[in-house]
């Protein structure tokens, strides 16, 4: 018996309502139903979610590790960039 | 060494008190010329439940593939919840101070339940989701016709275990299509899982004094009423999955909720019940 793997799939759980679609973790599946499939039975047992989506990791592109420093650094020490210098009305309260 | 005080027993009994104080009051459960078959059909419900769920369970651990290893063991849990609730309910109508524990390994072979169909060896993949695709098209239409039972406490049961069972239906079927309708290997197997399977499935639909009395009393339907469904969900599946459905009688093999069983669940209470049959009462 030939031993073919299935592809892997990422899975993303919404908790909540309202919320956004969180990386939850991966797993293997033939194809997209019987990914969410096998999402409901790995993740969802202790009912975590709402709603699930299920993205074939090969479809993912990521950013190259070595692509770090052009990438990220040039935000370093630039801490104006963060909107923590503006004085807040009492009136707004809480943001 | 001082045993630490057990934290979690009061919780659990004043969860029991307070959910047996909630629930819907039904004359059925002392109805005193009832009790014999209500009990008995109770036993069957749960014994089904409890006899397949032990079945399933005992993939975990040796899954194809561990996503399916997963799914097959939260089948088995759904499966022994709904026991939990069948037997604890047939515990109360038999008054006898026993519980649903008692009932499932307390119990020998000859006052099983359950059909011969839930107690056959796995044997591969293909028997095993064959076994439960015949099952849960069964359980589910059952299920649904017990959610309009005139017992408040049946239909209650019912109504809890059908979300779980419509999942189970909706994979083992789903699971039959894609490997019936398969490869040439997976089409073979799955054919030849039907064809040993089938002469099993006919019992679920012979009924006896036991399932007209509960149908007389409004509790369970009438099992020859429920075929007609069954028989459309099998043969759309069956169809789908590319399979040939047997020509021989589905009857053949029967007598399970009589307590005739075959030689394989006497194995299955041998290791399910050992550990209460060594150590009357042990608990952790």
């Amino acid at each position: 018996m030939s031993k073919k793997e299935w592809p892997l799939w990422e899975i993303f759980i919404r908790g909540q309502h309202g919320l956004n679609h969180r990386h939850v973790g991966s797993l293997h599946a033939p194809d997209a139903e019987m990914a969410i499939n096998n999402a409901r039975d790995v993740y969802t047992r202790r009912k975590e979610g709402v709603s699930i989506w299920v993205v074939r990791s090969a479809e993912i592109t990521a950013s190259a590790p070595s692509d770090k420093g052009p990438l990220f650094d040039p935000a370093e020490s630039k801490v104006y960039r963060h909107p923590t210098f503006f004085d807040i009305p009492d009136e707004v309260g809480h943001m | 060494m001082p045993s630490l005080p057990d934290m979690t027993t009061p919780d659990v009994v004043a969860l029991a008190e307070s959910a047996a104080a909630a629930q819907s009051h039904d004359p059925h459960v002392q109805d005193v010329d009832l009790k014999p078959a209500f009990f008995d059909w109770l036993c069957r419900m749960g014994d089904n439940t409890l006899i397949l769920g032990h079945r399933i369970s005992e993939w975990c651990g040796h899954g194809p593939a561990l996503e399916e290893d997963i799914a097959l063991a939260n089948t088995a849990l759904d499966l022994i919840g709904h026991t939990q609730m069948w037997l604890g309910l047939a515990a109360e109508v038999q008054s006898e101070g026993r519980t649903a524990d008692d009932l499932a390994f307390l119990r020998d072979a000859m006052k099983f339940r359950n059909l011969q169909l839930a107690e056959l060896p796995n044997g591969d993949m293909a028997v095993t989701l064959m076994r439960e695709f015949l099952f849960d098209a069964w359980h589910f239409h059952m299920l649904t016709a017990l959610t309009r039972s005139a017992s408040p406490r049946v239909a209650e049961i019912a109504a809890k275990a059908l979300k779980e069972v419509s999942y189970h239906l909706e994979r083992s079927s789903d699971l039959v299509v894609r490997l019936g309708d398969g490869t040439q290997e997976s089409h073979a197997r799955m054919q030849e899982a039907l064809d040993r399977l089938w002469p099993y499935s006919g019992e679920m639909f012979v009924a006896d004094a036991v399932d007209d009395a509960v149908a007389n009393a409004g509790i369970a339907p009438v099992l020859a009423d429920l075929q007609p469904a069954w028989q459309q969900t099998v043969e759309e599946v069956l169809a789908e999955a590319t399979l040939t459905r047997p020509e021989g009688r589905a009857d053949v093999h029967r007598g399970g909720k009589q307590g005739r069983h075959t030689e394989h669940l006497g194995y299955i209470l041998a290791q399910m019940q050992f550990l209460q049959r060594a150590y009357p009462g042990a608990s952790w």
